[in-house]
């Protein structure tokens, strides 16, 4: 038996040895050669300093740092996502960076992080929302049903999380592999929640057809499954200002604007501001009675909810048209047109005929806010 | 063999690695970095250096393992393995020592280094001189044309493709398409090499 397989073990010894030396010496290569002792990586001009072995690469070491740079390839520099601006301490760019930056990138000193090198103290800024970007872990704890293709979602987080987000921002929401779907992907979704509360958040969501996490979200989500999000993101919030605000959203668009109301009520805001929620049919209105509450608890909050297209003229005694027309009537009956400040959620073209409204009143652009997802 | 025939031996391998059994032209071997990595004249350079460095150093290495470790086992087919392990680890090796001992070198070649570990060439270029039987020389010679040889290729490639930033090229054609076209011309032209020199 022993002589039979010897033919068989020896070979099997001999290069599983080779193997095993050639490892064993590149563990040892490692720990001796790229020992490059602690290295004090500085974000935000001393905003956090960490000091950290170095060695590894910028994305993977802000990653063990529980700070997430947005990056599709895994640190292949394939993708060109994980840009980073390096102060001091990465050296020249490399040849692998090149082709991703422009020459305002290149003077900036705008890096791919998966490319820098943590070798010696680096000195780098990041834009502060990716410093509170998080994972969380969820159960959703409620599904209410808003219209016949729209529902809200209300996820509490585990673990005793809690989240930190300007009111208006989004999260992004993990549909994970299901029945319909063999790949991973995130979503974006306003939070529509009153900002007090913490511990749980609301979304609002309008079902597309075919929509990989919307079906998961409409089909599969029940009561008391765990999700996972990360967030949050986005530049949609209210600016810290005096001047009157025109709220314009459009169906689940809604989302962001309640969040940022019930902040305003919160704070006891005594902005002018006005609010047009614009849906087809009567069937497609939700949320209607909360936010009449809302301008009845607010003195200088209006709530106009404009219908496009109501079933009969008994049905719907309110204003009908098309929200930017409505908006428009309104900002003409306006002295003071151009103070004020635009927020804008919905459809890209209605986003897109909104700008083209207030920008006629000439609001300028950089007072007109909303985030585009599609 | 006399000396002077020795020499003239070495250079006909040399030359025919390069020219007329160019690695890549005639054996399609290293496609993908050849097709991905092509885009720049400066980065083909790069990324041929590191090549030649890698195969020349690794044909050696390949050669002493075949001969002093599965020759005299018996244990031939074993090679496939063995000669990836030993690539594999001489490319980690080299980098680790290269990016921290001199950043410059580290800049111009090491960050092209993970990029060829894979690179089926260099394998190759270990399996050629063990079917063709070469010694010591002959293989590292052999590896070294073959690294030449495939970086000639790229940075043609590469300067082909700098001026085809500048034309109208189909829609459909754009990108691999186009490349892989041209990949197929410079190999014809190649073949205007064959028969001047046999490197077996």
């Amino acid at each position: 038996m022993g002589m039979s397989m010897a033919p068989l073990i020896v070979p099997i010894a001999i290069v599983s040895a080779i193997g095993a030396a050639l490892a064993a010496s590149l563990v040892f290569a490692e720990r001796v050669i790229t020992n490059y002792g602690d290295v004090v990586l500085d974000i935000n001009n001393g905003d956090k300093k960490i000091t950290i072995r170095g060695g590894g690469s910028l994305l993977e070491t802000l990653t063990t740092q529980k700070i997430f740079i947005p990056s599709a390839c895994g640190g292949r520099g394939t993708c060109g996502y994980c840009k980073v601006r390096v102060l001091e301490g990465a050296g020249q760019l490399l040849p692998t960076e090149e082709p991703y930056m422009d020459d305002k990138e290149r003077a900036l000193g705008i890096r791919l992080s998966c490319q820098v090198k943590l070798r010696n103290d680096l000195k780098i800024e990041i834009p502060t929302e990716l410093l509170t970007i998080k994972e969380y872990r969820c159960t959703c704890d409620e599904i209410i049903d808003c219209t016949y293709d729209i529902k809200q979602f209300k996820l509490k987080f585990l673990d005793g999380q809690q989240i930190n987000y300007t009111p208006g921002q989004y999260v992004q929401v993990l549909a994970p592999l299901y029945e319909k779907s063999n790949e991973e992907v995130y979503r974006a979704y306003s939070i529509s929640s009153d900002p007090e509360d913490k511990s749980a958040i609301e979304l609002i969501v309008r079902r597309v057809p075919d929509g990989i996490c919307t079906t998961y979200l409409f089909d599969y989500l029940k009561q008391g499954d765990s999700v996972k999000i990360n967030g949050p993101y986005g530049q949609f919030y209210l600016r810290d200002t005096s001047a009157p605000i025109i709220f314009i959203a459009g169906g689940s668009g809604i989302a962001p604007i309640k969040c940022i109301v019930h902040h305003m009520k919160n704070t006891g805001n005594t902005r002018k501001s006005i609010f047009f929620f614009g849906v087809r049919t009567t069937a497609d209105l939700f949320l209607d009675k909360e936010m009449t509450q809302f301008a009845a608890d607010l003195p200088h909050f209006r709530f106009v909810p404009v219908v496009s297209q109501p079933e009969s003229e008994t049905d719907w005694k309110g204003t009908t048209g098309r929200v930017t027309d409505v908006a428009e009537a309104y900002l003409n009956e306006q002295k003071d047109a151009s103070d004020y400040e635009g927020y804008l959620c919905g459809s890209p073209g209605m986003i897109e005929s909104s700008i083209s409204v207030l920008t006629r009143f000439n609001i300028p652009e950089d007072r007109i806010y909303y985030d585009k997802f599609s | 063999m006399t000396p002077g025939n020795h020499m003239l031996h070495l250079l006909v391998i040399l030359f025919a690695s390069i020219f007329t059994d160019n690695i890549l032209l005639a054996r399609f071997l290293g496609m993908c970095s050849f097709l991905s990595v092509s885009r720049q004249v400066k980065t083909a350079v790069g990324l041929g250096f590191a090549v030649v460095f890698v195969m020349t150093f690794t044909t050696a290495l390949d050669w002493f393992a075949y001969r002093h470790v599965l020759q005299p086992y018996g244990i031939e087919y074993f090679r496939f393995i063995l000669f990836i392990i030993i690539i594999a680890a001489f490319v980690q090796f080299i980098e680790m020592a290269i990016e921290r001992y001199s950043p410059a070198l580290y800049q111009n070649l090491g960050i092209f280094l993970p990029l060829i570990t894979v690179n089926c060439a260099i394998l190759g270029a270990s399996l050629f001189m063990v079917i063709r039987d070469y010694n010591l020389i002959e293989g590292v010679v052999f590896g070294f044309g073959s690294g030449a040889g495939w970086m000639l290729a790229i940075v043609t490639m590469a300067g082909i493709r700098e001026k085809l930033n500048n034309a109208r090229i189909p829609r459909g054609l754009q990108g691999p398409g186009i490349t892989l076209i041209i990949a197929g011309l410079m190999a014809l032209a190649f073949i205007g090499f064959t028969g001047v020199l046999s490197g077996q």
